[in-house]
Order: structure tokens, then C-alpha cells, then sequence
């Protein structure tokens, strides 16, 4: 076929489409500087990144509302289908899930200002560290993935999923040994538990991303299938060709 | 020569209980040709909805299947079309029966200028399908009630039908197709010409009628083919692209053709 399908027949659709695609990664990047920001928090045990993100956690609630009504307007005004209808389920999905690591990444702050400069010399901070900067790469590998529509960089993610959940229970582990061996450290051991259990949470996020960017490119609804199913389903054989 | 070489039908065109199968149809308008190598089941009580750009020839393939093409004297059918097995371009097929057995609804409703009576009657007399006066008002009560205009129209029976207004013509239209009894009805864009709420009401008809007869429809209205039809098959430049349940055609189409067409992409 030689005809060019890139564009829509109204090119106001195509300019809304392309809105709530660069207003997602906008909101995205925002979010994943509220995560990098709230592990430094954490793990400088110089506190003063926290006040910062609980401010502009503000700011990725808004975003979260406004995304969502424009995806709203569009599914009123174009009736999206196929690519676009999945497009604009995806977006309105993914800010959702952006919102949430907003969330942990305040609550990461806020357990940070409480357990002050003592967190540094605190438990699992290896766990902490790695964990906190895997997670902070696959939110912008899967944004990332979503930009290029890229199927398999969004599998990668998943992976890396895998991987933190287990660094998660690694580090829980830790911490039970710490708190059996030592009763008074509990109380630091818990705001230790709250801020890994964060940790990991935003990792979850990050594989719901980037279920969709599989969704968006296949057609593929692969939320809470496993990877080998992920994998066969994100490349059927069948796959959509001229 | 058609726009994709050697294209076979993506998705699923075949049913497992037909009541229409038309095999390797090729339509010619003189010299032109409109429809190449097409095969498509239109199952059992199924609505299947044909869509596609202007002059994708979804309204003539519509229009072989009772054929009507045959009232366009340049106008050639090659291939098969079944009806129950029978092939409805028979030498022996008498195309008056045909009609009768697959009803046709246009664009434009169309009603006689005679009462709302006559017309629902019009099909039952001409076709000697009733012996006993009483007998053909029962059958245009029924045929009324189950266009769903039976309570707009009961106590203005002999009022002209032009009287009503486009949607209720439209289910006059419909209430004159059942009244013979069809196994299929074939539906060219019905509501084209019609407001939201009568467009409305003649979508829940089409689904109740699901249940007595077979329906073929040919629509513009992308938003329509998602709501009332069970399959969705796409044409395109005379080729049919596409044929897939309608829940999937709307959400992941399987051809790029299909998916440039629903997204709006061209039109």
C-alpha cells in the first residue's frame, strides 16, 4: 500500500492525540523526579528534597485530572476506535498509575522527615539504593517504551519487576533478622518496611505502564498474565500485517 | 485490477450455521468491475454489518443477495450465492419469491402512497399468502407490533403512511418486509435519513428481529455496525478486507486497511 495512514482526516484529533501523549510524558517525567528525589532523600539523609516533592505532589494530582478530561473529550468528541480507542484507554490508564507513584514517592518523603538523618545509618540501605534506582529506571524505561511503542523494551520492565520483588523479600527478610536480634530497633525497622514496601509498589506501577504500552501496539490485554504468557501474546504470530 | 493482488479475507468470513454463502462473487457495472472475488457466510440469525469508504461496493454486494442488481441491465453476477444451499442465481429461480423470502429495507424509507394498512398488506396479497380478511389483519397487527409501531399506529390504520414521520416510515418499511415472512433482511443504510432517537429505536428493533430472521446491514455509521451487528465485515475498492467479530474490528482490527478506515484515517 502506498497510501500514507499516519494522519487522521482531522487534523484537530491528530493535534488532540498528540496532547495527551506529550501531557502524559510530561507528567511522567515530573513523577520520576519525584522518585529520584525522594530516594535521595532517603538515602543522603539530607532531608530537604522531602518538603519539595510534598509540594509538588499537588502538581501530579492536577496533572492526573487534566489528562484524564482531555482523554475524556476526545472519546466524546471522536468516538476513537482501534488504535486510537486503545491510545486513549492507555493514556487515561497510565496517568492513573503515575498518580499512585506519586503517592509512594510522598509517602517516601514523608517517612524520610520523620526518621530525619538517622535513616543513613539505617538498615537495608544497600536494598534502599538498589532498589530505589531500578525502580527509578524502569519508569522512564517504560515510558520510554511507550513513546517508541516498543514492545519489548516494555517487557524489559516487567523483568526488572521481577528482579526488585525479590531484592523486596530479600530485604524483609533483613529486617525481621534485625528486629528478632534487637526489639528497640523495631520502630526504625518498621519506617524502613513502609519505604521498601513504597519502593516496590512504584515498581508495580511501572510494569501496569508498561502493560499498556503493550496493549497500545497489540491489541493485547496482558494485565495480570505472566511474563512467558506476556511475551507470546505481545508477538502473536498473526500479528497485523499488509 | 484489484487494489491488492491475490488478497484472501482476513479474519473470519465463514460461519458454521450459513444461511447465505456466497462464494468467489465478481460484480461488473458494464466494463467496470465493482466486486472482486468475494466470499462471505451471513450466518443464522446473525446481523452482520458491512462497512467501507463511498463506493467500496458494500451496497452492491448488499444488493446480490436478493438480487436486485438484476433491475441494472449493464449490471453482471458471476459466482455463487446460496440460499439455504440454493443457488439464488439459478436458471429456475423465480426472483419474486426470492424477495419475499429476503427482504429489503433502503435508505430512504419508502412506503406506498396507500393507508398503513395496505402497505403492511401490500406483501401478504401480492404474494397470496392469506385466504381470510381476518387473517391479514392478523398478520399486519403482528408485523406492525413487531416494528415496534403497532401503539403509534393502531388506531390511524387507514391513515396514509406518507402521513407518519421518517422514522416511523422507517418501521412502517420494516413492519412491510416482515409482514411476508422473510428468512433475511437486508438493510441499506435504514437510518441514514433519520434523527438519533428514531435512529435508536430502529437499532433495538434490529436486535429483537435478530431473534426471527437474518439481517445484513450496509451503514456509514461506524458507531452503528459497533452496537447492532455481531460481525463486521470491511470492503474496500470492491475487495472485502476483512471480516471479524465486531468487538474485535472496533478494538484491534486485523488489517492496517480496516484500522485506517475506523480510525479515521481516510473516508
Amino acid at each position: 500500500m502506498e497510501m500514507n495512514f499516519s494522519q487522521h482526516i482531522s487534523g484537530q484529533f491528530n493535534t488532540d492525540l498528540e496532547a495527551i501523549r506529550s501531557h502524559m510524558m510530561a507528567m511522567g517525567g515530573l513523577v520520576e523526579r519525584q522518585v529520584a528525589n525522594a530516594i535521595e532523600a532517603i538515602t543522603s539523609g539530607d532531608t530537604s528534597p522531602a518538603d519539595e516533592i510534598i509540594r509538588r505532589e499537588d502538581d501530579v494530582d492536577r496533572m492526573e485530572v487534566a489528562i484524564d478530561r482531555e482523554c475524556t473529550q476526545i472519546l466524546v468528541r471522536r468516538q476513537p476506535a482501534a488504535s486510537d480507542l486503545r491510545m486513549v484507554l492507555a493514556v487515561s490508564r497510565v496517568v492513573r498509575d503515575l498518580e499512585r507513584i506519586g503517592d509512594e514517592a510522598q509517602k517516601i518523603a514523608f517517612h524520610a522527615l520523620e526518621i530525619g538523618g538517622s535513616a543513613n545509618s539505617g538498615f537495608c540501605q544497600q536494598a534502599i539504593r538498589y532498589m530505589g534506582a531500578e525502580v527509578c529506571k524502569m519508569i522512564s524505561g517504560a515510558l520510554d517504551a511507550f513513546a517508541r511503542h516498543d514492545v519489548d523494551g516494555a517487557i524489559d520492565v516487567v523483568r526488572h519487576d521481577k528482579l526488585v520483588d525479590q531484592q523486596y523479600s530479600a530485604a524483609l527478610r533483613e529486617l525481621i533478622t534485625y528486629m528478632m536480634e534487637d526489639p528497640r530497633s523495631i520502630g526504625q525497622a518498621i519506617n524502613i518496611l513502609w519505604i521498601l514496601r513504597a519502593i516496590e509498589r512504584i515498581g508495580d506501577h511501572a510494569r501496569n505502564i508498561s502493560e499498556q504500552v503493550i496493549y497500545v501496539v497489540s491489541g493485547a490485554d496482558v494485565r495480570h498474565s505472566s511474563l512467558t504468557e506476556m511475551e507470546e501474546r505481545a508477538h502473536p504470530d498473526n500479528a497485523a500485517e499488509d | 485490477m484489484p487494489i491488492i493482488k491475490d488478497h484472501k479475507t482476513d479474519g473470519l468470513p465463514f460461519s458454521d450455521s450459513p444461511k447465505l454463502k456466497a462464494r468467489n462473487v465478481n460484480v461488473f457495472y458494464g466494463e467496470k468491475q465493482a466486486i472482486y472475488d468475494v466470499s462471505l457466510d451471513i450466518g443464522a440469525n446473525e446481523v452482520i454489518a458491512l462497512i467501507g469508504p463511498s463506493g467500496c461496493g458494500k451496497s452492491t454486494f448488499l444488493r446480490c443477495l436478493n438480487r436486485m442488481n438484476d433491475t441494472i441491465e449493464i449490471c453482471r453476477v458471476d459466482g455463487q450465492i446460496l440460499l439455504d444451499d440454493d443457488d439464488i442465481y439459478g436458471s429456475k429461480v423465480d426472483v419474486v419469491p426470492l424477495r419475499a423470502r429476503v427482504g429489503m429495507v433502503f435508505q430512504k424509507p419508502n412506503p406506498f402512497p396507500k393507508s398503513i394498512f395496505d402497505n403492511v398488506a401490500y406483501g401478504p396479497r401480492i404474494h397470496g399468502l392469506v385466504e381470510h380478511r381476518d387473517e391479514l389483519h392478523e398478520i399486519v397487527e403482528n408485523s406492525l407490533k413487531r416494528a415496534g409501531l403497532w401503539n403509534e399506529v393502531k388506531d390511524r390504520l387507514h391513515a396514509p403512511g406518507t402521513g407518519l414521520s421518517g422514522g416511523q416510515q422507517q418501521r412502517l418499511c420494516i413492519a412491510r418486509t416482515i409482514a411476508v415472512d422473510p428468512e433475511v433482511i437486508l438493510m441499506d443504510e435504514p437510518c441514514s435519513a433519520l434523527d438519533p432517537i428514531a435512529t435508536a429505536k430502529i437499532e433495538e428493533l434490529i436486535d429483537e428481529l435478530r431473534e426471527n430472521y437474518t439481517i445484513a446491514i450496509v451503514t456509514h455509521s461506524m458507531q452503528q455496525a459497533a452496537r447492532v451487528s455481531q460481525r463486521t465485515a470491511y470492503f474496500h475498492m470492491g475487495q472485502l478486507i476483512e471480516v471479524n467479530p465486531t468487538d474485535l474490528v472496533f478494538t484491534t482490527p486485523q488489517h492496517s486497511l480496516t484500522e485506517a478506515y475506523i480510525t479515521g484515517r481516510f473516508g
